[in-house]
């Protein structure tokens, strides 16, 4: 098949939905298909032969967090004429209601549209109103996916009709044995964090809030910090009693944190809400990493309620800190983390995933049958204008 | 003449409105017709499969039969109204799983080559038959929603397009299957 997949946020910025749709084109390529990637490209250095530049991207407030994405007319063109020229058997939009190319995608195009939703919205009812704009566009796509029960409950409730769940995949091969991050110390323990330091939302504030509690009981511990944003404003609203135990380590390609991941001792998600699915905590299960995380209701679910990571109290950093020092202590415990996980993980691997997707896909459409440009519905499809190419 | 105006810019408004409902009508009618006929041609398919594996004495010939019989049924009820469709399809779902309930005797089929590979195909034919009809489904009810509202039945934005109808029927993957 080919395959066209559109990415709204930039290629060169980490993030659950750009891996997402980085680990299903590799995989589907894996599995003989033909893909080409859409996305905003900031860097178009270097880039991967199968990802199309859909032009450089801009900061926005978006569903609660800052989004870098790029919309317009002149990316409107850059999607049609990807569109016209990609001859695909299937269009897969990724967050479709992301004001960028996924929904001049689905606006520009017509034919078998699939639709992956990933977020559960912070506010649904902006979800609502979202749907209510760009309903010509959404009624196109012909098959949603959710990627968790909560994004898929957010659909249904506020946007009306059902997606198939198909949970997230993992490049499980990817996270084994790819060697450590030479940066992070080896003779003591040692705990990650990996995400935006600057995005509230990913909980560094209650990781970092837990700290002292830590150190006075295991005074060598070290954390790792890996993620983007303003390196500044965190280091100086650090307590300089901490910095000793505390290191950035900035921004990491995927093979660096794979082996961060694989370095550390635990890993500590304490993120404080709109996750939907929580698909780094299945990476550090994939490499064999013991994980704490806070008790969300995405995480519990990929959790398995503790079974396959430990939990402690969302936004309570009293409680972390306790689980955390118990982990840290316990390698026998951690050992048995690490082996529920590496069971839980195998369910999402992409190499079995990616046959449901593909199910979706030959359910969409008649054989044969191709995407093409859509003008209808558009001003210069009403004045029976053809679009400048 | 300010009330003139204003009735003409609603007139407009008015106008401007319907023209895009009726495009959206338009838009749904074409994507439930898409829709029916994958799915018409994932249900072809599951038949198919269902007959190859009664034929190919993989199974006991009762259960054969059973089979046999249910899925010509089903192949043979594409023109015919929905819910006598439906039904045909209901039975050759309840056909195959009475045949294919118990997963020890599933995995008696599977010890041959051919019966693993019916086995395998028949699987895939069973999602793409309940995906493609929950899609089909979804746009229905997208287009009921549409339709139903006021001033597309006062105006008559729909045409003389038939109501649309949803498949209602039993896709449940045998027993046997689903759990191999």
């Amino acid at each position: 098949m080919k395959i066209g997949l559109v990415c709204p946020y930039t290629w060169d910025t980490p993030g659950g939905v750009r891996s997402h749709v980085a680990d299903l084109a590799l995989t589907l390529q894996e599995h003989g298909h033909t893909v080409s990637v859409l996305a905003p490209v900031d860097d178009p250095a270097d880039l991967p032969p199968w990802v199309v530049d859909g032009g450089r991207a801009v900061s926005v407030p978006y569903n609660g967090a800052v989004a870098r994405m790029n919309f317009g007319l002149k990316a409107a063109n850059n999607v049609r004429r990807w569109v016209r020229d990609g001859d695909f058997d299937v269009l897969h939009i990724h967050e479709p209601l992301a004001p960028g190319l996924s929904l001049l995608a689905c606006w520009v195009a017509r034919g078998p549209i699939v639709a992956t939703w990933h977020s559960s919205h912070v506010r649904s009812r902006m979800l609502s109103a979202g749907y209510y704009i760009a309903q010509t566009a959404m009624e196109k796509v012909r098959g949603s996916i959710a990627v968790s029960e909560d994004a898929r409950r957010t659909l249904v409730a506020h946007v009306g009709g059902d997606a198939v769940l198909i949970p997230n995949g993992v490049r499980v091969a990817a996270f084994i044995d790819d060697g450590r991050l030479p940066q992070i110390a080896s003779d003591v323990p040692t705990i990650l964090f990996l995400g935006r330091i600057d995005e509230p939302r990913k909980g560094l504030d209650v990781l970092l809030d837990s700290l002292p509690t830590i150190i006075a009981q295991i005074p060598n511990v070290q954390v790792y910090v890996a993620g983007p944003g303003d390196l500044g404003e965190q280091h100086e609203n650090l307590n300089p009693a901490l910095s000793q135990s505390v290191t950035f380590l900035g921004r990491l390609s995927d093979q660096d944190k794979a082996r961060a991941l694989r370095s550390v001792d635990l890993y500590v998600a304490p993120h404080t809400g709109g996750e939907s699915f929580g698909i780094v905590l299945i990476e550090a299960m994939a490499a064999e990493t013991a994980v704490l995380a806070s008790d969300l209701l995405a995480f519990r679910r990929v959790l398995q309620d503790g079974k396959s990571g430990a939990l402690f109290a969302n936004e309570d950093s009293s409680d972390l800190a306790a689980q955390a020092v118990r982990l840290l202590g316990d390698s026998a415990a951690r050992e048995q983390l690490v082996n529920a996980g590496r069971t839980r993980v195998r369910e999402f691997d992409w190499d079995v995933v990616v046959d449901d997707v593909i199910a979706v896909y030959e359910s969409v459409g008649m054989p044969g049958e191709k995407v093409t440009t859509d003008i209808r519905g558009q001003i210069v499809g009403r004045l029976g204008m053809r679009p400048v190419s | 003449m300010w009330l003139l105006i204003i009735i003409t810019l609603l007139l407009v408004i008015l106008g401007l409105y319907l023209s895009m409902t009726a495009g959206r009508i338009d838009r749904l009618h074409q994507r439930i017709e898409t829709s029916s006929l994958a799915l018409d041609a994932h249900l072809l398919r599951r038949s198919s499969i269902a007959l190859e594996l009664a034929t190919a004495g993989v199974l006991d010939p009762a259960s054969g039969l059973l089979i046999a019989d249910a899925a010509h049924a089903a192949r043979t009820s594409a023109d015919l109204d929905t819910v006598s469709k439906a039904q045909a399809e209901s039975d050759l779902t309840a056909a195959l799983d009475a045949a294919l309930e118990d997963p020890e005797e599933t995995a008696e089929i599977e010890i041959t080559e051919l019966g693993s590979g019916l086995l395998d195909e028949l699987d895939a034919a069973f999602r793409r038959v309940q995906l493609s009809r929950r899609f089909h489904n979804d746009a229905v009810r997208a287009c009921r929603q549409v339709r139903s509202q006021f001033l597309v039945r006062i105006f008559r934005l729909a045409g003389h397009t038939a109501w649309p109808q949803t498949l209602e029927m039993d896709d449940t993957r045998p027993h046997g299957l689903a759990e191999r």
